[in-house]
């Protein structure tokens, strides 16, 4: 146990490019580009599916498949196909982010208030307007909730992206268990790695929820909340899993 | 009730099933009786890497041959793990490369010929411990470019590639960052730092690295097939910045029977580099063949 | 350099292929049947106390944040085990399934009509007969949807152990990885895809046999 927190606090690990600073870095430059590429690809999906009503069935099989998916066997198997790099980590990690993403927004369309799209209907709104000026806004707590988890998700699995050469706190892993157990190089960088992303994936999570807070308008908010308690108090639902607040 | 019973049993037994029904898989075999007895036994490790498998399974086999029974403890890893059984005597012996184990024991180690590290090695290595004679067939390290690199640098030698050192990302297994004749070595003998380093797993990984471009130099092992079925140049190496690295068997001294010195040490006889180029060679082919069927050819094929 | 596809590698490998399946499912399946049984308790008092709840469900996310890798390497840290033991990757899917299902059984229970309680209560049913017969059953819907995504999370994420040296079908994706062995590396995807999908049809099955009652509901009750 203090071994691996000496290494973790030893200054030597905290410079360079090989360093705690370094690695964190590039763990968050995979995160932030795979799920920026998942939303712009899975949010006008998912908005449109949950708009027309068409193509759930893509929601639905997506979210189910993809999470039977091992992450390990995608990004070697991909690694093979195309080369050693950052291609096939990004790719590897938007496939993973794009179910909880179209999910959220599918089911945040979806849910829209029914009062809410009449009353633009009867402002004289069309479909695509409806969409964006009232249908999108009312769903962004639920599509956000679908970005959080993406995150999180894509956060955990860039760990393993050091298995294929990449950089990340995986790699603090990865070389860790080369090194052998009983080496100083060898389990206590293993646990520091493990350590740092554990504590960066909560401290991601912290920060997603405030901006959450900060994002969503309050009477969205309130009512999503409100609308919460109504279902819950007349039968259980299923989303409650896929969507856990 | 009962319906509830009977749907909640399903989705139990289906669980249940599944995860009960198999034992535990991962405990391992006890192997080999232990010790007394008219016959002999003896437990064999390996690394996780082919030709360390390879060669495990040669000896496994010529040992059974001679009626010795062989208890198979493959894909051990690191060598602090095996080592660690070694000491313990959860393994006996193991195919080991007198360079790595040297510097393994003594991080010091400055021997870099063949003779003098087997010296050296067998005056660092723990009590009950000891290797047997060495075999010819070397697996250095090597520092190896793609054949139009070498043409377009016209490169034979490490000392060609200095001056491009600094334009070269070099791939190689973790290891070698922290190695006296790895980066370090390379560094210090020849004057080469090179751009960055990608850390890759030995084998196919590096050799498609290589291949691709990602890197542009890298450490491939002399005996690695890949460098014949890819036309790649390996660079001489006239400072000795690599240590030898000779096959040789590590065993338990009590374990070092005369029937078992004798045939390890007829395998070592037999094995000199292009044998080892070629047993890899066959492990490589495109129907990737098992480790048993390998080594039973080539013991069939010495007559042992 | 290209993938290799050497198909003649899957019938002779199917003894190997066999194995790795086996302690796959052991490594995956074991600790969701344990978190599951853990869950229900812990699920109902979440239900029933304020505090517990209050303690629990963020516990519960906090768990379920941190990642598998992560886990994994920590648990010999945490128990002492060896670096190969099987149980550094039961224990992280345990402990990812309990975070999952606390929170559903404890939704789920908390969903129940109170209307339907109280009619219970006052028809004669003890607590904990009430509680088995009643409250449980209404609340499989919803466990049986947690226990889907738990178990198939857990058929992938095993593979995660693979890399730091603990088996399953995780050892034949890293194996086609580092030999190049596409029909190696494939055949443990699909193995642990359509597995899980078999599991996640069964289960689903299940929890509808075991719920006559909402298949006469119109609407989204049993959705798939």
């Amino acid at each position: 146990m203090n071994s691996a927190f000496a290494w973790l606090f030893d200054p030597e690990h905290w410079s360079g490019p090989t360093g705690f600073p370094a690695r964190i870095l590039e763990h968050l430059t995979y995160t932030g580009l795979a799920v920026l590429i998942a939303a712009a690809i899975a949010v006008p999906l998912g908005a449109v599916i949950g708009h027309t009503g068409r193509g759930t069935f893509l929601v639905a099989g997506l979210s189910n498949g993809l999470r039977a998916l091992p992450e390990l066997g995608l990004l070697t198997l991909l690694v093979l196909l195309t080369w050693v790099g950052l291609l096939p980590v990004v790719i590897s990690l938007v496939i993973l982010a794009i179910p909880p993403i179209l999910a959220g927004t599918y089911a945040g369309v979806r849910n829209v208030d029914r009062s809410a799209v009449d009353a633009a209907h009867g402002m004289g709104m069309r479909g695509p307007t409806v969409l964006t000026r009232v249908e999108l806004p009312n769903a962004l707590p639920l599509i956000i909730g679908g970005i959080r988890a993406a995150t999180l998700q894509v956060i955990a699995t860039a760990t393993i992206a050091a298995y294929v050469s990449l950089g990340g706190l995986g790699r603090f892993v990865i070389d860790g268990n080369n090194a052998g157990a009983g080496s100083p190089d060898g389990y206590p960088q293993m646990a520091a790695g493990a350590i740092a992303v554990a504590v960066l994936a909560l401290l991601m999570e912290g920060l997603l929820e405030l901006v959450e807070r900060v994002v969503v308008s309050p009477g969205v908010r309130n009512q999503t909340r409100a609308r919460r308690a109504v279902r819950l108090r007349r039968r259980p639902t299923t989303d409650l899993v896929e969507n856990p607040t | 009730m009962k319906r509830v019973l009977a749907g909640v049993a399903t989705a139990v037994a289906a669980l249940a099933l599944t995860a009960c029904g198999s034992s535990d898989p991962l405990a391992d075999d006890p192997g080999g009786d232990g010790g007394g007895g008219s016959t002999e036994t003896i437990a064999i490790g390996s690394a996780d890497f082919p030709e360390s498998q390879l060669l495990a399974e040669i000896y496994a086999q010529a040992l059974e041959g001679e009626g010795v029974q062989v208890s198979r403890e493959f894909n051990l890893g690191s060598r602090e793990k095996y080592f660690a059984g070694l000491k313990d005597g959860s393994i006996d012996l193991i195919p080991e490369y007198t360079g790595v184990l040297l510097q393994f024991l003594n991080k010091e180690a400055p021997e870099v010929e063949p003779e003098e590290v087997y010296t050296a090695l067998k005056k660092v290595l723990p009590e009950n411990l000891m290797v047997l004679e060495k075999a010819e067939a070397q697996d250095k390290d090597a520092v190896v470019v793609t054949r139009e690199t070498a043409d377009k640098w016209n490169l034979k030698s490490i000392e060609d590639l200095v001056p491009h050192c600094g334009e070269v990302v070099f791939g190689g297994p973790t290891e070698i960052q922290q190695r006296p004749d790895g980066i370090p070595g390379l560094k210090e003998t020849y004057g080469c730092e090179f751009k960055s380093f990608k850390a890759l797993q030995p084998g196919a990984i590096t050799t498609k690295a290589l291949l691709d471009g990602t890197v542009q130099a890298a450490d491939i092992f002399t005996t690695d097939a890949a460098i014949e079925a890819n036309d790649l140049v390996v660079l001489e190496d006239p400072k000795n910045n690599f240590a030898a690295q000779n096959v040789v068997p590590l065993i338990a001294k009590d374990k070092a029977s005369d029937t078992v010195t004798e045939t390890l040490n007829a395998i070592s006889a037999a094995l000199d580099t292009e044998t080892l180029l070629d047993l890899n060679a066959r492990l490589n082919a495109p129907d990737k063949p098992d480790y048993s069927d390998v080594a039973e050819e080539w013991l069939a094929e010495i007559n042992i | 350099m290209n993938i290799d596809w050497p198909w003649p590698w899957l019938p002779a490998n199917t003894d190997d292929i066999a194995e790795a399946t086996s302690e796959h499912l052991y490594l995956a399946l074991l600790p969701v049947l344990v978190g599951l049984l853990v869950s229900v308790p812990l699920g109902w008092a979440a239900s029933r106390w304020t505090v517990a709840r209050g303690i629990l469900v963020p516990l519960a996310g906090v768990l379920y944040t941190i990642p598998s890798l992560a886990l994994i390497t920590l648990v010999p840290l945490m128990l002492g085990t060896q670096i190969i033991d099987p149980l550094n990757v039961q224990v992280p899917l345990a402990i990812y399934t309990i975070a999952l299902l606390v929170r559903s059984v404890s939704d789920a229970l908390r969903a129940v009509p109170g209307e339907v309680t109280a009619a219970a209560t006052a028809v004669g049913y003890r607590p904990f007969h009430r509680f088995l017969t009643i409250e449980l059953p209404l609340a499989v819907p919803v466990i049986v949807a947690g226990l889907r995504v738990a178990v198939v999370s857990a058929m992938s994420l095993t593979a995660v152990g693979a890399l730091v040296g603990i088996g399953g079908l995780g050892r034949l994706i890293t194996e086609g990885f580092l030999r190049n062995n596409g029909v190696e590396l494939v055949a443990a995807i699909v193995l642990i895809v359509v597995i899980a999908l078999i599991i996640d049809a069964l289960l689903l099955l299940a929890g509808r046999v075991a719920t006559p009652w909402t298949r006469a509901q119109r609407g989204a009750g049993a959705t798939a």
